[in-house]
């Protein structure tokens, strides 16, 4: 299958391991990989910030981009949420919601796609480390996908995956909101947080970069013992 | 300018021009129907009565409710009068229905037919109530008092003790049933006050803890008799 | 900056930082996680009744006029008098109109959020009249003089300790630290208020249509006693309260009870039909019923969030909200606290003033999935953004955007931004900017990588 990568902004910016790693997985399963480098930002941003034209024309842009893509595949379930889930109600009373909503059945969080795509859990990784894993709340409650890394966590070879309390609840990042009302979005991290730390895991891993950045940023600060990582990368490690 | 009902109805009507699109939802299929249409979704009532009087038990257990099962109308006397022993009920009001005027004379204490001769200041002043109710809910724990079957309004709510007496084949499985049966037998007249009662009066007000008695009954008895 | 938004920045903040009442609010809801996740186990199937509940009150709430005279008509019927009100001041005047008719004098009042939005009992205070609020959770906050944290557990942040202190003080009972005798405290005093009462108010959960009754749902019998014991009964309800059928509510009050406080019924679930009947030994002489629109159709009149409408008022969606477990209820400002306020406040008392709320939320959606009646809460908190935004955009919002617009449609330029943002974040993290300096107080931000991934992709061999 040729899989066209859909990398966030701030995957591109401050993660590009987490993009390369996605390539690389995708790879070592025998899949063609491209990246249409005209792609810029989702638009996410502006969605939710209520400049729903501004986005408008972000998504214009992105159906643009990714036309023509056999399946296009982000390692973000909140911005993979964006494409499948909120541009067919931003295009909703435009000409270009057909184009919507056929991107948005191509469109595939990472491990919804090799999970629920491609049948596939085990991907050949190896990782000999605890690892606990938060769910990002777009990939949880826009795209309900639960078990699908979970599942492919417990197949890495040595992994050992631990739940934490508060399993459900949300990091506090939310994009501008972290910024905007930084002490909510502090106490919301703070909670959760903390609850990822008392797990003892080495890694807390997520399939969202957003909310690592939130959580990394948080436990970095406080000096926890536990390190962000993104599911791509424990999934491209295999050594 | 027009009254306010007619403004308010004209604006909801104006309002609702403009559709809003109807949800596509699974229940559909039975909604709108008329009732006894099963809701095999909602917490099971049991097929049986069987059934349903073992998830009654439990239900009223969780609620901290006290069931009392008893053979025959003498035992449901000689029951309710144990309880007047123990507690040392000096003043107890009932309500005068068939099923509970023969428990209120077993009482080895002093009793007052309530809804004959009502006032509340005396009624305030009594340890229990007695009374009888329309249904009984197995799904839910719930006990169907209205102010027909059970003395009025106050009678069940205001004493410390309410105690109910009801016969087993009042117990209906949910909670659609009772209301349709209700519907049935009262049709447009329904009694000024129909409660489900579910449990003995609770509140978690303070720091979310559960304390019972909050301003109803702290303790309630279901007399089933059969 | 409105003036709501500068009080609530300050006080949300103010409480977010203080870790001892954020624990003290986490703990007290931990039972009802419990309890509710046991209640819910035992639906057959839990969505499927979300749908069914979701339905009735939609069909109601999309024929509320045909529904409504129906209802009136048949509560008329049953002996009840109907009263309609556009607006607070006329429900207000409505009801002290009763009052003074019937020469009341003592009041008593069982829980009802409507007259908290109509601010009754200030009005009832100021005409003369002695009004107590008989729910121990309200009648704590009356005497403590603050409204409602939560509209379902009204004192839930209130410790013990300092409920003890506040009887000490107003009913001058010994201090205790027992939730059971605290309780036992307000219990004898109200019980001679309720006989004494000349007028019982309440609220109303469900105004059902078919037979013009009405159904009010409680715990601790105070409702009861109140419809039961003054010789006047006032019922205080928005008109969006309908269900078409009596079978409804064998949908809804379960759902009711188990979403908003983890029971499978609430204790009393008590349906009125008029006042008391020929033949009835006790009730009052007269029932009246105000019905409130108070901009409720205003919120009708936008299709996207007219199911905000449909809301039970069980407050599940306050109870799992990360938001109003850390900034605690009274920051709101507001009637209805949590995602339901923020989504209907808006509407009810103004956008520019209120859109805040909507934008404090990180749109988790943990209220959308706790609500049983499937209202689309955190979207909505989206649809109020951008309406916000239509209407009146505030400067930074619009130059940021415009500018982030410009560049997303420029790839070139998007990619070199990227650049550019690399190589200067060491500087920009000891900038004084506002988002970054905001975000840096308490929070690392990653060491910028050397490249892009776009520009390492280009660099490897496949570019
Ligand atoms: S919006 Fe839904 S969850 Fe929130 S109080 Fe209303 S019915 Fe309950």
């Amino acid at each position: 299958m040729r899989v066209s990568l859909f990398v966030p902004c701030f995957v591109d910016q401050l993660a590009p391991q987490v993009g390369l790693a996605t390539a690389k997985v995708l790879k070592r399963l025998g899949h063609d990989v491209e990246f249409r480098a005209e792609q810029t930002c989702c638009g996410q941003p502006s969605f939710n910030s209520g400049q729903w034209d501004v986005a408008r024309e972000g998504a214009i842009r992105a159906l643009q981009v990714f036309r023509g893509a056999e399946v296009v595949v982000g390692p973000s379930g909140s911005c993979v949420a964006m494409i499948k889930k909120f541009y067919p109600e931003l295009l909703k009373d435009t000409p270009h919601l057909a184009a919507a909503e056929d991107l948005a059945a191509r469109t595939f969080e990472f491990s919804e796609f090799l999970v629920n795509q491609l049948g596939v859990t085990d991907v050949g990784a190896k990782f000999a480390k605890k690892v606990t894993y938060h769910d990002g709340c777009h990939a949880l409650r826009e795209l309900r996908l639960k078990e699908e890394p979970r599942q492919l966590l417990r197949a890495v070879k040595g992994l050992e995956l631990i739940e934490s309390e508060e399993g459900e609840s949300c990091c506090g990042f939310g994009g501008l909101f972290s910024a905007k009302f930084p002490m909510i979005s502090t106490a919301m991290v703070q909670v959760k947080g903390g609850a990822l730390a008392r797990t003892g895991a080495d890694f807390v891993v997520s399939s969202d970069p957003s909310c690592l950045l939130q959580i990394g940023g948080w436990l970095s600060r406080e000096g926890k013992p536990i390190l962000p990582l993104h599911i791509a990368e424990v999934l491209a490690h295999d050594a | 300018m027009a009254d306010a009902r007619s403004d308010i109805l004209a604006r909801i009507r104006e309002a609702l021009t403009v559709k809003a699109p109807k949800p596509h939802f699974k229940a559909e299929a039975t909604a709108g129907q008329p009732v006894k249409v099963a809701k095999p979704w909602l917490p099971d009532g049991g097929e049986t009565l069987d059934a349903s009087l073992l998830i009654l038990a439990e239900q009223l257990a969780k609620l901290k409710a006290v069931l009392i099962r008893v053979p025959d109308e003498a035992a449901a006397g000689q029951a309710v009068a144990d309880l007047a022993r123990a507690k040392a009920w000096k003043q107890v009001a009932y309500h005068g229905a068939p099923l509970v005027r023969p428990v209120a004379a077993a009482l080895p204490c002093a009793s007052w037919e309530a809804d004959a001769s009502f006032e509340k200041q005396k009624l305030e002043g009594c340890d229990a109530s007695i009374t009888s109710c329309e249904s009984i809910v197995a799904q839910l724990g719930s006990i169907l008092v209205s102010s027909a079957s059970s003395g009025g309004r106050a009678l069940s709510i205001l004493p410390h003790v309410h105690v109910v007496v009801a016969r087993v084949d009042q117990v209906v499985p949910d909670l659609a049933t009772a209301l349709a049966q209700l519907q049935a037998e009262h049709g447009a007249q329904m009694p000024s006050m129909l409660s489900f009662i579910t449990g003995p009066s609770r509140t978690g007000d303070i720091e979310r803890i559960l304390v019972l008695g909050a301003h109803g009954p702290k303790e309630l008895y279901l007399v089933l008799v059969g | 900056m409105s003036d709501a938004k500068q009080i609530f920045i300050k006080d949300a903040t103010l409480n977010a930082a203080d870790g001892d009442q954020r624990a003290f609010i986490r703990k007290a809801l931990g039972g009802y996680y419990v309890n509710r996740d046991l209640q819910k186990a035992r639906y057959r199937d839990w969505e499927r009744a979300r749908d069914a509940a979701s339905l009735a009150k939609w069909t109601a709430v999309n024929d509320l006029a045909n529904q409504l005279e129906k209802f009136t008509a048949n509560f008329e019927r049953n002996g009840g008098i109907v009263h309609w009100a556009r607006d607070s001041a006329e429900a207000r005047a409505i009801i002290l109109k009763i009052a003074a008719d019937v020469n009341a004098k003592a009041i008593v009042k069982s829980k009802c959020m409507t007259s908290e939005e109509i601010h009754l009992n200030d009005a009832l205070e100021k005409a003369g009249y002695g009004v107590v609020e008989s729910d121990l959770g309200e009648f704590i906050q009356q005497l403590r003089g603050e409204p409602p944290y939560h509209f379902v557990f009204p004192c839930m942040h209130v410790k013990r300790e300092a409920i003890s202190e506040l009887f000490t003080k107003h009913l001058g009972t010994a201090p205790t630290d027992s939730p059971e005798e605290l309780t036992m405290i307000a219990r004898r005093h109200l019980r001679q208020l309720y006989v004494d009462a000349d007028i019982g108010i309440t609220g109303a959960n469900f105004l059902v249509a078919e037979t013009g009754q009405i159904s009010i749902t409680e715990n601790e019998g105070n409702a009861r006693l109140t419809a039961a014991l003054p010789r006047i009964h006032i019922a205080l309800s928005g008109i969006e309260k309908v269900v078409n059928r009596l079978d409804d509510l064998a949908v809804l009050l379960p759902m009711l009870a188990t979403a908003g406080a983890g029971q499978p019924m609430t204790c009393y679930n008590t349906l009125y039909a008029g006042p008391r009947k020929p033949g009835e030994c006790d009730g009052p002489e007269q029932f009246h019923l105000v019905l409130l629109d108070n901009a409720r159709t205003r919120l009708l009149a936008d299709p996207e969030q007219r199911d905000a409408l449909h809301c039970i008022r069980c407050g599940a969606c306050l109870n799992v909200c990360p938001i109003f477990k850390n900034i605690g209820g009274l920051a709101y400002g507001t009637t209805y606290q949590g995602p339901i306020g923020s989504v209907i406040t808006p509407h009810l008392r103004g956008l520019k003033q209120w859109n805040h709320l909507s934008s404090a939320s990180s749109l988790c959606g943990a209220c959308t999935d706790a609500c049983p009646v499937r209202i689309d809460l955190h979207h909505h908190l989206l649809h109020n953004r951008r309406n916000a935004m239509k209407q009146s955009p505030s400067l930074f919002d619009r130059v940021f955007h415009a500018g982030f617009g410009f560049v997303m449609k420029r790839p070139a330029l998007f990619a070199l931004g990227g650049k550019v943002f690399l190589a200067t974040l060491p500087l920009l993290k000891k900038l004084p900017l506002p988002y970054m300096s905001a975000w840096l107080k308490t929070r690392d931000l990653p060491v910028a990588p050397p490249k892009s991934f776009r520009d390492q992709w280009k660099d490897s061999a496949h570019g």
